[in-house]
């Protein structure tokens, strides 16, 4: 008998604070799971953002900075130009990356800075309760956006990695999901590849993974994956490798 | 070496140079736009880093994130830029990161000028992000000063783990002196260990966490208890003054940087024309050096406070004489510089 | 002849291992609420397990170890 899974050692063996059924755990994990198969994480300087995963560092079993909301890719900026032979990558939500962080990934990505960005696109603000992120999709309904986002006054998502991928500072952009057992498997190769690609100095990688809010959409967990996900993400938000060079 | 003729904004950057620092992040704001350029030529040929950053709040999240990693890190900005920055300077105390920041103050509010200014001392002294945080703010008089005072701001950040901002305006910022840069290296503090920083945990034992968020409200207000104690320490070991015909002086001038140069020419000419004048020059207006003050007020007739700007530090100069003496004030501001003559007009004044 | 052992304190009874089971042996427990309150998975049908790890894979707490 062999162990075909179990817990990543770069996983702090603390219990997550994420609500029932919510995939940020999923996206940690794979993030261990790429520092250990690399074996770096004794190597690996990660940047926590503002929002739902403001503890992620108490989740790696790594050396850990907490960024103001958004500023996660200035500081891995600032980290990277100190350790440039470090691992460094970032953990970001959609209001943290999309919203208020904008000119930060924008610019780290034009700068080409060798970092890794995990970017968890869930259409919508988990911590502050549910408010309407810039990712939310048209007619969802927001606690800011109570008759559904409408087109006209809120406008339409943003699309952040095909954006990013227009740069040529941006080498590796791929979108996953972890909707599905398959695709969650999809999702631990391209997380895997964004830090490889960083060891092999070959620049900016940005991972965006669609994820769940169950809470905050008002749905089952099960439900949130299919329903939302399956149904209403993926038609506006395909996914694929966008950019690899 | 000889003393060289150089610009207040190029002669600290080579100062922070010569202090270690080889990480700078900035963005470009006049009055200060000759420090990032200095550093963008002189970074690649000591192996440093020059970033020119998207925004003033990029940069110092950049300087967080260096400076976190434990290198000695700076970056520069006008008033403007500088308020960009309070959210950084926040995080930045919270975290305990050592680092240094210039602002060259111009006028303000608003785009305000360009021209010198000393509208940003609230700002400086009683911290414009959110917070109980405080920061080390050093005010040079000279070109020389500000070279001396950019090695010492490295030392005191180390030290005390916190921001050292040099206070200065677009007038130091754009004179040229003569500096001697030799001369500062003698006033280098041994290097302090950083275990704390965030390197790769093959680099030290355990796992280092650079973080300002105590979400249990118990253990925020220890961490406040343990920074309050740490600045009590820091306004015991780091005030500052300079005195000047302080002896006899029965009305006592207060300035700094600039300002306090023009009043020293104020106060010769007021000398000359009978009147005890003298000058109390804070080096630090935070750790505000209120014992020399409080002394001044015990002894003088009245004090007279000036300033660019429409009145700031009186503020603290007026804690400082509790309502022993009467204090005054004469200010310019906007980019408009005082001369001696309107200062010793003032002096008149105040004796009168 | 596969081991799926689940951390029951760990779990929070999400449902998502239920949801993605291919063999259908794994189901909420509603009648022993672990010490967060949550109705912990458990299998029904050890026996049947394939050690496919579908389940882990889409456990978001790390509540699972397979073996095989």
């Amino acid at each position: 008998m062999a162990v075909v899974f179990e817990k990543p050692k770069a996983l702090a063996n603390v219990p997550l604070h994420y609500c029932p059924g919510c995939t940020h755990g999923i996206a940690h994990r794979l993030v261990a799971q790429a520092l250990d198969a690399l074996d770096c994480a004794d190597n690996t300087i990660g940047v926590a953002p503002v929002g739902c995963a403001v503890f992620a560092y108490d989740y790696f079993n790594c050396d850990m900075q907490e960024a103001a909301h958004g500023r996660a890719p200035a500081v891995a900026t600032g980290i990277k130009r100190v350790c440039p032979e470090s691992v460094v990558f970032t953990y970001q939500g959609d209001g943290d990356l999309a919203a208020i962080g904008l000119a930060e990934i924008t610019s780290a990505a034009m700068r080409g800075e060798n970092i890794t960005v995990i970017f968890i696109n869930n259409a919508i603000y988990g911590m502050t309760g549910g408010q309407m992120a810039p990712t939310t999709l048209v007619g969802q309904k927001a606690t800011t956006a109570p008759y559904g986002r409408q087109l006209v006054g809120q406008g339409s998502p943003i699309r952040v990695s095909e954006m990013i991928a227009t740069l040529d500072g941006a080498t590796y952009v791929e979108r996953v999901s972890l909707h599905d057992a398959a695709n969650v498997n999809r999702a631990k190769r391209a997380v895997e590849k964004a830090f490889r690609r960083q060891i092999e100095k070959k620049g900016f990688s940005m991972v965006e993974i669609l994820s769940t809010c169950p809470t905050n959409w008002g749905l089952s967990p099960v439900e949130a994956l299919n329903y939302i996900i399956k149904e209403q993400m993926l038609p506006v938000y395909p996914l694929g490798v966008l950019k690899e060079e | 070496m000889a003393k060289v003729l150089m610009k207040g904004n190029e002669a600290i950057a080579e100062a922070a140079i010569t202090a270690g620092c080889r990480h700078y992040f900035g963005y470009p704001i006049t009055p200060q736009n000759e420090i990032p350029e200095y550093m963008a030529r002189r970074m690649p040929q000591v192996n440093g880093t020059f970033v020119q950053a998207e925004s003033e709040i990029a940069a110092i999240n950049m300087v967080y994130g260096a400076a976190g990693a434990g290198a000695r890190v700076m970056t520069s900005s006008s008033s403007p830029g500088i308020s960009l920055k309070q959210e950084g300077l926040s995080y930045i105390a919270g975290a305990e990161i050592p680092c240094v920041v210039v602002n060259m103050v111009r006028g303000g509010p608003g785009l305000g000028s360009i021209q010198p200014a000393q509208s940003d001392y609230y700002q400086a002294t009683r911290g414009g992000g959110h917070g109980d945080y405080r920061m080390i703010v050093l005010t040079p008089a000279s070109v020389q000063e500000a070279v001396e005072m950019t090695v010492q701001a490295f030392d005191l950040a180390d030290k005390y783990r916190m921001t050292v901002m040099l206070l200065g305006d677009g007038m130091i910022g754009q004179i040229m002196e003569p500096v001697d840069l030799d001369a500062v290296k003698t006033l280098m503090a041994p290097a302090v260990e950083k275990p704390w920083a965030t390197t790769g945990m093959k680099n030290h034992p355990g796992r280092n966490v650079v973080n300002s968020l105590y979400i249990q409200p118990d253990v925020l207000e220890k961490v406040n208890e343990r920074l309050e104690a740490k600045y009590r320490e820091v306004e015991r070991e780091v005030a500052a003054h300079e005195e000047m015909m302080m002896e006899d002086a029965q009305i006592v001038l207060a300035a700094f940087g600039t300002t306090a140069r023009i009043c020293k020419s104020a106060v010769r000419m007021a000398r000359a024309k009978g009147i005890k004048a003298g000058l109390i020059r804070p080096k630090t207006v935070w750790p505000f050096p209120y014992a020399a003050f409080e002394k001044a007020a015990e002894q003088a007739q009245s004090i007279l406070c000036v300033e660019m700007n429409m009145g700031q530090m009186i503020d603290d100069v007026r804690i400082a004489a509790a309502g022993r003496c009467p204090v005054s004030f004469y200010g310019r501001s906007g980019g408009m510089v005082p001369t001696p003559e309107e200062i010793v007009a003032a002096i008149e004044k105040a004796v009168k | 002849m596969a081991i799926c052992r689940i951390d029951t304190s760990a779990c929070k009874g999400c449902g998502l291992c239920v949801n993605a089971c291919p063999k259908g042996i794994l189901a909420l427990d509603d009648h022993n609420l672990n010490a967060k309150g949550y109705p912990p998975a458990r299998l029904t049908q050890a026996e049947l397990c394939i050690g496919c790890a579908v389940c882990a894979t889409m456990c978001p707490d790390c509540a699972i170890t397979v073996e095989r």
